[in-house]
Formats: structure tokens, sequence, C-alpha cells
């Protein structure tokens, strides 16, 4: 066996933070499909005109569709979704990336942008679940 | 022969491009952050680069959905500003330089990096924001690019040193290149940003200052962070900075530092900016 410098569980420790990965990609292939597609502005307008009908053109799990229709971009990620793709339907909605960053954080697009503000979420107490440092 | 005569590393964050195409430039959440590139501009005009060598990732615009490519050359006359989802940005098409590209294309096989080559490459911010911050508004670009596109999105990513050897033999292929250009490479993105989950807005400048002040002469500490580390501690985006590495690699042992900026925060990220020449 190679050595390796750390073990692929070590990135399960990052709080907070999902790592996209060739198995989360092929697990959102289709919804990916579906965000790439609103990069055409008449498949934009369809989307908007009818959600579902336009989802239903996709062939993505019933919660990937439903989390869109939410607007739900945890659940998006949890459901192997990778924010690059998913800032095309933020973008179709006229959100800034900013307000589809901050909505993951449980804080009111307000509240989020007066953090970035003042200088970002600090490094200490989020590098590690284990070591809460 | 062709000559590179300078590395710069910038920040490609969206936000920065909305504010510049809308005119919000000298609004005060957006004036620091253009005034910090107000140097490099003035630095370009004097310089008159021919080709600049954009190493730079695709936002799933171009490429990752279908291929994941590690590394990505454009190889194509133009390249048009993809439409991310609000149209396309309103800057000039980005002109190629084929003959330049097909010359890397070849050495970096030969020289056992395993390129992607692209015939046909729309380019989304990550590539066109640069050339804002760095021409300004202008009716066309005044460079030739060729598009490096690499994946810092889906683990594993290239590694660090990986990075830097590309940059390194990206040298010795433009220094074997007969024409007598004027080049230049760039490294984008970065610095400390996390765009995902609940510790979405991490920054972390303690970070992103050890890594300026490392680029000039202490880069083997550079060369040994992990993904991990990039991961853990510039957030899940900013190891975007690994980019940054296959510029300064491409720069040879010594550099002088010409120029630096940081700011926090554009929208969600830390932007870093760095002007290097390489001292021979």
């Amino acid at each position: 066996m190679r050595t390796r410098l750390y073990s692929l569980e070590e990135l399960n420790d990052i709080p907070g933070t999902t790592v996209f990965n060739a198995m989360r990609s092929r697990q959102a292939y289709h919804l990916h499909k579906f965000c790439m597609s609103l990069m055409n502005p008449a498949n934009r307008e369809q989307f908007k005109q009818d959600e579902s009908a336009y989802l239903n053109r996709f062939r993505m799990s019933t919660e990937q569709k439903q989390a869109v229709l939410d607007r739900d971009f945890n659940q998006l990620i949890e459901l192997g979704g990778n924010i690059y793709f998913l800032v095309k339907l933020s973008n179709t909605d006229g959100w800034s990336t900013q307000k589809a960053v901050g909505s993951m954080t449980g804080m009111t697009p307000d509240e989020y942008a007066a953090m970035m503000r003042a200088g970002g979420r600090p490094i200490k107490g989020n590098r590690s679940i284990r070591g809460k440092k | 022969m062709a000559r590179i005569t300078a590395g710069i590393a910038s920040s490609h964050v969206p936000a920065i491009g909305a504010a510049f195409d809308l005119g919000r430039t000298q609004e005060p959440a957006w004036k620091p952050v253009f005034d910090g590139y107000e140097w490099v501009r003035q630095f370009q005009r004097q310089e008159e680069p021919d080709v600049v060598i954009l190493c730079y990732n695709d936002h799933a615009s171009a490429m990752m959905l279908d291929v994941v490519p590690t590394f990505a050359l454009g190889c194509a006359e133009e390249f048009a500003p993809a439409d991310e989802g609000w149209g396309p940005r309103p800057v000039p098409t980005v002109m190629g330089d084929p003959v330049l590209a097909g010359h890397l294309a070849e050495q970096l096989v030969i020289d056992d990096f395993d390129m992607t080559l692209m015939n046909h490459l729309d380019v989304d911010h990550g590539l066109t924001v640069p050339l804002s911050l760095m021409f300004g508004k202008v009716e066309e670009w005044p460079v030739r690019v060729i598009p490096l596109a690499v994946n810092v999105t889906q683990f594993p990513t290239p590694s660090a040193e990986r990075c830097w050897q590309l940059g390194v033999a990206i040298a010795d292929a433009v220094q074997s290149y007969p024409a007598g250009l004027n080049v230049q490479i760039w490294g984008t993105g970065g610095m400390s940003h996390q765009l995902q989950g609940e510790r979405a807005g991490l920054i972390n400048p303690e970070f992103d200052q050890a890594f300026l002040d490392k680029l000039s002469n202490q880069t083997d500490d550079l060369r040994r962070l992990t993904r991990l580390e990039f991961l853990r501690e510039s957030g899940s985006e900013g190891i975007e900075l690994i980019m940054w590495l296959i510029m300064r690699g491409a720069l040879g042992a010594k550099v002088e530092e010409l120029h630096r900026f940081y700011h926090v925060p554009a929208s969600n990220t830390a932007v870093g900016h760095i002007v290097l020449r390489p001292v021979r």
C-alpha cells in the first residue's frame, strides 16, 4: 500500500463543510445538468413560467426537485450539489451570490452581510469538529 | 525567444465583475477594492504584455458536468464570455493565441503533464474579472490570453506541488518558443473563502497574509500545504490558491515583489493581489 499524508476521513472533520468529490458529482449529475441549462435565457424563461414542469425534464430525484423548489441550498449540497452549479439557480432568481451563500448559514441576509463587512467568520473554533479549535 | 516578464495573482470574485459592469466602482463598499488595482493598471500600461497565460477555474460554466479536467488549456482563436445565469458579462471577447497554445500543449505533454486541450471554451468570471481588474473598461483586451483551467472544485484537486511543477514546465515551454513575446502568467482565485454550508463566510487573514509573505522566498512551505490544510484553513473555495503556485512556479527561484494588496471582504471573499517580477 502507498502511504498517504492523511486519511480521507479527515475531510469529514471540517465543521459545516461538505467536500465535493466524484461520487457526489455523479449523485448530482442530473441536478447539475438542470443548473447548467439555466445558462440559456430561453430555458430560464421556461423555468420561471412553470418550475415543476421544467424540472420534470430532468432525471433528478424527487428530493432534489423539492430542494430546488424550496431554494434549500444546504439540502441541495446534502444531495450531492456543488455551489458553482447551484448559483446558476440563484443567478436566475436575481439573487447575489452572497444571498445564496448566506442562506446556508441560518443567518438573515442582513446578518450575514454584516458579518462579512466585519471581517467574515473567524477560523478560531471552526477548524475541526473533533478538536473543536 | 519568448520571456515571462511578470507573475500576477488576483482574486476573481464574481461580485467584483458585477460592481464593475454596473458602474458601482466608486461606491463605499467597492471603492477600496478597485483602488487596490490602480497600481497594476498603470503597471500594465508600461509593460504592454503580448500574451497572458491565465490560470483560473471554470465555475461549472464550460466544464465540470460531463467532463472534469484537472488541467485544461484553451487552444482556440477566441473565447466568448459565458452566460452564468444573468447574461454574459458585457466585456470584449477574449482573443487566444493558438500557435503559442499549441506549442505549450505539445511541450507540457512531453514533460509529463497530461493536459486536456479545449478547442472550444466559453470563459466565465474566473477569467474575465481579473482581466477587468488589470485593464479596466476597454473596447478590446490589449493582450492575447491562453486560458489554463484548473480543477479546484472537485476533490481531489491537483496538489500544491503538482501546480508548482506545472508552472516550472510552463516556464521551460515559454523559453523554448522562438517568437520574442512578452508573456505574463497570472494565478487567480482565493484568497480565503467558503461558499457553502454552515461555515460559509469563513475568512482567515492570518493564513492569507502568511501565504502572501511566503510567496516570494519561502515557497517550500507553500508547496508542502496539503489539500486538507487548504480546505480547513482557507475554506472550501480558498483552495483556489493552488493556482497562484502555478504562476509562482513559472517565475523561477528568485522574484522581486513589486506590489501587494489585501482587503476583506468582497462579497464572501478575502481579496488578495500581488505582482512579482522574476529575478534572473
